[in-house]
């Protein structure tokens, strides 16, 4: 212990400290550029429809079991927490209201995030991880086709464009999860649950969560090609790179998610 | 007058972490001559051949492909000079998703906007060229041998008749009779398509086979080029070494 403040005293420590939130802000700044080119490379010809309709299949199609299931068990859970925890202060009533508002704006998005965050942004690092490392990147460049827009451009646009589908999918799941558990377990009427989730729930409940939605899917597909784009050392640094997608990605997709919620419940 | 040269690296240096991998290197090659440069490991060779091809930039000094600024072109100015150019690299580089002849037209497919039909019937036809079946078009990358892979990696440098092709290592890998057809297969291909090539390689008997001429990188910068025929006799004292396989001699001490 003794060494402790002399090692600051000496400035190694502030010097560690120093060097780590140069390191973020170089890492932020890095992002940020990959980030404004791989925008530009979307909305800017030539375009590759293949790619994109191939990353919608590989991004969305293949992702709705697990978000599907992820969805069904979460409107189910919900639903038991709300109705044992709600009668406490005679809330059990409102579980469907709560159970839709829950879903829509705040669980369905950021779950099925998390879960393209864990299949699709490991999957896509990984891919473009090895691409980099088998000089398959660098042979694209010589064959005269912008990696940008060969590749990154479909996985952001095909990310953007099916986490919104699949989270209206989750709503939807989430929502018959719910009632599932509550008209089968919990002796609630069906009339009564839908009759109460359709009059409650409002367009903007839906549409903020799809909001959401559009925003973590062009996270997730962002920290997948970023990591995978930088990744270096082999197959040890594509490892790292896949790990460090799926982390990032849960921490901005967190950070996204309050900042949005802020911004959309502000009075 | 003489001709200038195709592509000329002028005082280039280039640095990652540590000493510096090339140190204001001079180097050029004319129009349709086939330049091999040669050297031990880590001594730039890689550096040198990606630096020409735009994937790296210098630190110092420029390469000129055809009188312009590599590092300095526009994404389209890029798209047009690369147009004429051909890379067979170290590992093939093929694209694991799609297959070998998606893989050999893909220049054709998607920076020529060829039709789907006529790319497939030129990459065949490349193909042919370097001694693949038609059959082998269908098939991954994967499911072909390292020789093969190299094959179909030169036919994809090809396929566009190339003003200028690059050979990272071309027999790096290879045992010697797939080694020597693919030696065979570049000679042939720069010559029927007057081509100019720059290949990199510590394999002499690669560099004796498709060089016109040889240059020897060491330390950073070219300590001799000359003839390919003069490998064997010069009294320079890097390529007696380098030639030899000894120990002993100023690379050694260099080390």
């Amino acid at each position: 212990m003794a060494g402790a403040p002399s090692a600051f005293r000496s400035g190694a420590v502030p010097a560690i400290i120093g060097r780590g939130v140069f390191a973020a802000a170089r890492g932020v700044g890095r992002a940020s550029l990959f980030a404004t080119r791989g925008v530009a490379a979307a909305l800017t010809p030539p375009w590759f429809p293949g790619q994109i309709l191939r990353q919608v299949l590989a991004v969305g199609f293949f992702s709705l079991p697990v978000v599907g299931l992820t969805a069904v068990f979460t409107g189910a859970a919900l639903a038991l927490n709300i109705f044992s925890g709600g009668e406490r202060f005679n809330a059990d009533q409102v579980m469907p209201q709560i159970v839709a508002l829950g879903i829509t704006r705040e669980l369905g998005p950021v779950l099925a995030a998390l879960m393209l965050a864990g299949r699709v942004s490991a999957a896509i690092a990984a891919e473009i991880g090895a691409m980099r490392a088998t000089e398959q990147i660098d042979a694209m460049r010589t064959l005269s086709t912008d990696p940008f827009r060969y590749l990154i451009a479909p996985r952001l646009t095909a990310a953007l464009v099916v986490l919104p589908l699949l989270t209206l999918v989750a709503d939807i799941i989430g929502i018959a999860g719910g009632w599932l558990v509550a008209t089968r377990v919990l002796a609630v009427d069906p009339t009564i649950y839908i009759r109460n989730t359709a009059t409650f729930i409002q367009g903007w409940d839906v549409e903020s969560g799809l909001i959401k939605a559009a925003v973590f899917g062009f996270i997730v597909a962002l920290m997948g090609c970023y990591h995978g784009y930088h990744a270096q050392g082999g197959a040890r640094g594509v490892g790292r790179a896949t790990t460090n997608a799926v982390v990032t990605s849960a921490m901005l997709i967190f950070a996204a998610d309050y900042l949005l919620t802020s911004l959309f419940t502000r009075p | 007058m003489t001709e200038s040269p195709k592509l000329v690296w002028k005082g280039v240096s280039k640095r990652f972490d540590g000493p510096p991998v090339l140190d204001r290197l001079d180097l050029s090659v004319a129009a349709g001559q086939s330049l091999v440069i040669i050297g031990g490991s880590g001594q730039g060779k890689s550096v040198t051949i990606k630096l020409a091809l735009g994937l790296l930039r210098p630190d110092l000094g420029q390469v000129l492909m055809e009188g312009a600024d590599v590092a300095g072109l526009s994404e389209d100015a890029r798209r047009r000079l690369f147009s004429k150019v051909g890379v067979l690299f170290q590992g093939a580089a093929l694209f694991d998703s799609l297959t070998v002849w998606e893989n050999v037209a893909f220049r054709l497919l998607n920076a020529d906007q060829v039709g789907r039909a006529a790319a497939r019937a030129r990459a065949i036809e490349a193909l042919a060229r370097v001694r693949l079946a038609p059959a082998v078009a269908d098939l991954a990358p994967s499911e072909l041998s390292g020789g093969m892979q190299k094959r179909v990696g030169l036919a994809r440098a090809i396929v566009a008749a190339p003003e200028m092709l690059f050979f990272d290592e071309p027999t790096t890998g290879l045992d010697p009779i797939n080694a020597g057809a693919i030696n065979a297969l570049i000679v042939d291909q720069v010559r029927s398509l007057g081509s100019t090539a720059v290949s990199i390689t510590h394999d002499l008997s690669s560099a004796r086979a498709i060089a016109d001429e040889i240059a020897m990188i060491h330390g950073g910068r070219i300590v001799w080029r000359g003839p390919a025929a003069d490998l064997d006799t010069t009294d320079n004292g890097y390529v007696r070494q380098f030639v030899a396989g000894r120990a002993d001699g100023p690379i050694a001490s260099l080390v």
